[in-house]
């Protein structure tokens, strides 16, 4: 058999798996995705190696998904008392319902829309003669039902292609309400080359209609904002019981367990780099958020919190790591998640052999040092960069020149990211935008232990014989983040690996089969 | 039945030629239908003496699902059958898109179908083929001949080479073939002989020359076709010549679209002569 004679082949040399995860394509094809795999030699470049952000090349089976997808879905879903309008066929409003695991709190006035379904369910009619008249109609409707805060509208593809101008129904309609903050996203599903594009828009939006409408300062001592975390599986719950233990006060959430007014008044609270998934690297992002306010209570209530949360997860870790240690494990997630949970794995002593991001750009894999040198390509220059400037009146610098300038040279980095890359051991597979082939092809070659991405990949994975794990809705599970957090995953991830059924993948017949016979002509 | 396709640049006479044509065959003892397929539903004006046709996308939005034949055509002059397509107003929604959903309703309502012993089915298409909906009467299964209403005017040849390129791409894969030119004449210089000489290039036939009368102009104003408003004139001959021609047309062509120097040479040739 074929299969006998196979050497194992994490054996081969990573220029042979990518020649191989190669060879099957077209020459223009090949070349192109030949930019988007890079092996990892851990070195400090200032100019991309990785092409990322580019078109998915069509054929592909890519784990893409949409710009609607990528505003409606990630960053708007989370927040509980914004009515999200999708203005749409009812197709795509199968994601007007949250399907992503983001939990909330439904807060002390219960208000909370994330379980219900708003869309305008276009009809042929409304593609012909126009939809706007509908979409008015809508927000009157749920304006009248709800009598919400804020009512954002989010376009799909038909509606950019007829022209529908959303953004004057949105406006209109908030002047007629005059107590709803009413506002609309240009987010049709083709408009970048990645649901990245939304994130975009999406942000967009949410610093042009909702950040500085409320200046109240809220009551607090230490106060941050949170961006980039999205409570799933209450990932943000476990941080913010971190937070409440540090005396720290979270203002907003981008977007996860979040609210309309938390938008509203994140002006008033700074924000700096820091990752809660891993308990060292929450240890290590406490200590920053101290060393920024550099004042000794602070600084000492962190510490008594790691002092007393790490013997948890040292002793989980112990129990855990000898079954772990050494298990390989690749990741495809996100933008910058497959970053964030290789810290995890390198906890369980795991080996991270291949890994990339479904819609990160260059800086996310090289370092925001890259930044500079990135092609500005005509897809990412279709969506808006917003030009921010200080406030005249309402501009406060929450530290002198001088402060900044101590900090600084204390070492204290604000923005400074350096990418997956430099984190990744030489060697190993850095690959963007994997698609459907691709990774079965690496699973097949590398036969790792562990394969995390996200539902779409799940099943064909698991069909392989290797236990998946979704890092996008957690599956069933979670929270993964802060320390209670990083035990859970500990745990999850031990049952993954150490399970016995994947052995049992194969049918008796196939392995011992027991009758073989052949043609006469043969 | 044969289904026919007018097309040409916008304002050059489609609706008026076709109109005038139809009252001719009906003359010939044809049973037309006629379908305009323009947002502004006024391809029909002169066959029903005035715009009160309820058109196809109006009648579905309001009856929903419930729609039936006779909701959407309706009796003109000679018992042509006239259907308006319509479509949202300027600025908003699809045009292209009612079109298709238009065109798609009457087939499945039966209105080509063998015993409602049609003729001809003229298409009155807009102005230039800007989008797939407008490129409908001419997909494969639709309109199989077209004709192309031009003058000698720049302009309108431009619009008339580029629909051939439309037509062109559809012939290749379908049964559409252009059927000629009609030259809705603007008594430009050597008129007639441009314009035959731009159909031979583009492979096909300048198959009438339609001469200016304001008679025409006369009859709209009755909203009537000349034909019927005064069937004695000289213009009413025209449009019957144009639909025995067309009547008795063999010559169906794939076109060959000229290059952009080309037209503007035959334009030097003949428009510039003097």
């Amino acid at each position: 058999m074929a299969t006998a004679t196979k050497k194992k082949l994490v054996q081969w040399g990573p220029a042979e798996v990518k020649a191989a995860l190669l060879e099957k394509y077209p020459p223009k094809v090949g070349r192109k995705r030949a930019k988007q795999i890079m092996i990892n030699e851990a070195l400090q470049n200032d100019t991309p190696e990785l092409t990322a952000n580019v078109r998915t090349i069509p054929g592909i089976i890519t784990m893409r998904g949409c710009t609607y997808a990528g505003c409606k879905g990630v960053i708007m879903g989370p927040t509980r008392d914004i009515v999200n309008l999708v203005h749409g066929p009812i197709g795509c409003s199968f994601y007007a319902w949250l399907t992503r695991r983001n939990q909330t709190d439904p807060g002390p006035d219960g208000e909370n829309y994330m379980n219900y379904c708003f869309s305008t369910d276009m009809q042929e009619q409304d593609i012909i003669f126009g939809g706007e008249k509908k979409l008015a109609q809508a927000i009157q409707e749920a304006y009248d039902l709800f009598h919400p805060k804020s009512i954002a509208v989010f376009a799909t593809c038909p509606v950019g292609l007829i022209g529908d101008d959303i953004h004057t129904v949105s406006k209109n309609m908030k002047e007629k309400f005059g107590d709803c903050n009413v506002y609309a996203f240009s987010c049709e599903g083709y408009k970048g080359v990645s649901q990245s594009a939304g994130h975009h828009i999406a942000n967009n939006q949410v610093f042009r209609h909702l950040v500085g409408q409320n200046d109240e300062v809220k009551p607090g001592k230490y106060k941050i904002n949170l961006l980039g975390e999205y409570n799933i599986g209450g990932d943000g719950f476990e941080i913010d019981r971190i937070f409440k233990k540090c005396g720290i006060t979270c203002i907003s959430t981008f977007s996860g367990n979040s609210t309309y007014d938390q938008f509203a008044s994140s002006h008033t609270a700074p924000w700096v780099k820091v990752n809660f998934i891993g308990a060292k690297a929450t240890a290590k992002s406490l200590r920053k958020i101290a060393e920024y306010f550099g004042e000794k209570d602070l600084i000492d209530t962190v510490e008594k919190v790691i002092a007393e949360e790490m013997p948890e997860v040292e002793a989980a870790l112990a129990e855990i790591t000898p079954r772990t240690e050494n298990k390989t494990v690749m990741m495809f997630v996100g933008g910058s998640r497959a970053h964030h949970y290789k810290e995890l794995f390198d906890e369980l002593k795991m080996k991270t052999i291949s890994a990339g991001y479904e819609f990160g750009h260059e800086d996310d894999y090289e370092g925001r040092q890259v930044l500079p040198n990135i092609k500005l390509d005509a897809d990412s220059r279709n969506i808006e960069e917003l030009e921010v400037e200080a406030d005249e009146t309402r501009f406060k610098p929450r530290k002198s020149d001088k402060e900044m300038k101590a900090l600084d040279k204390a070492g204290y980095k604000f923005k400074q990211y350096d990418g997956l890359a430099a984190d990744m051991d030489k060697g190993t597979l850095i690959i963007d935008d994997l698609n459907q082939y691709e990774a079965e092809k690496l699973v097949e070659l590398m036969k790792p232990d562990l394969f995390c991405a996200g539902i779409k990949e799940k099943y064909s994975i698991q069909k392989l014989g290797v236990p998946m794990k979704q890092l996008h809705s957690y599956d069933s599970g979670g929270p993964y983040a802060g320390f209670q957090g990083a035990i859970n995953f500990y745990k999850e991830i031990d049952r993954l690996v150490n399970s016995k059924v994947w052995g049992f993948m194969k049918a008796p017949w196939q392995k011992n089969p027991q009758l073989s016979g052949s043609f006469n002509w043969e | 039945m044969r289904k026919v396709a007018i097309y040409g640049k916008g304002g050059i006479g489609k609706s008026t030629t076709t109109q005038n044509t139809v009252a001719g065959l009906v003359e010939l003892g044809r049973k037309v239908m006629v379908v305009g397929c323009d947002p502004k539903a006024d391809s029909t004006r002169l066959l029903l003496g005035g715009l009160a046709q309820k058109s196809v996308l109006d009648t579905l939005r309001e009856e929903g699902e419930d729609v039936e034949l006779d909701d959407i055509r309706k009796a003109g002059y000679g018992g042509t059958w006239c259907v308006e397509s319509g479509g949202p107003e300027p600025g908003v929604g699809c045009a292209g898109r009612g079109i298709i959903t238009s065109i798609n309703m009457l087939e499945s309502l039966g209105a080509y179908e063998e015993s409602e012993g049609l003729d001809y089915a003229f298409y009155d298409v807009l102005g230039d083929v800007v989008c797939g909906g407008f490129a409908m009467p001419i997909r494969d299964g639709k309109a199989e001949e077209i004709y192309i209403v031009v003058s000698g005017e720049m302009m309108a040849m431009y619009a008339a080479n580029n629909i051939s390129k439309g037509i062109m791409k559809f012939a290749q894969s379908g049964s559409v073939r252009l059927g000629g030119l009609i030259c809705n004449s603007r008594a430009v210089d050597n008129e007639e002989e441009m314009i035959s000489e731009f159909a031979k290039k583009l492979g096909t036939q300048m198959i009438y020359f339609v001469p200016r009368d304001n008679d025409v102009q006369r009859a709209e104003i009755n909203r009537k076709t000349v034909l019927e408003w005064n069937p004695e004139v000289k213009q009413a001959d025209a449009y019957r010549g144009l639909a025995k021609a067309i009547d008795e047309n063999k010559n169906f062509v794939i076109p060959t679209p000229l290059e952009i120097e080309e037209l503007e040479k035959l334009l030097m040739d003949y428009g510039l002569m003097n």
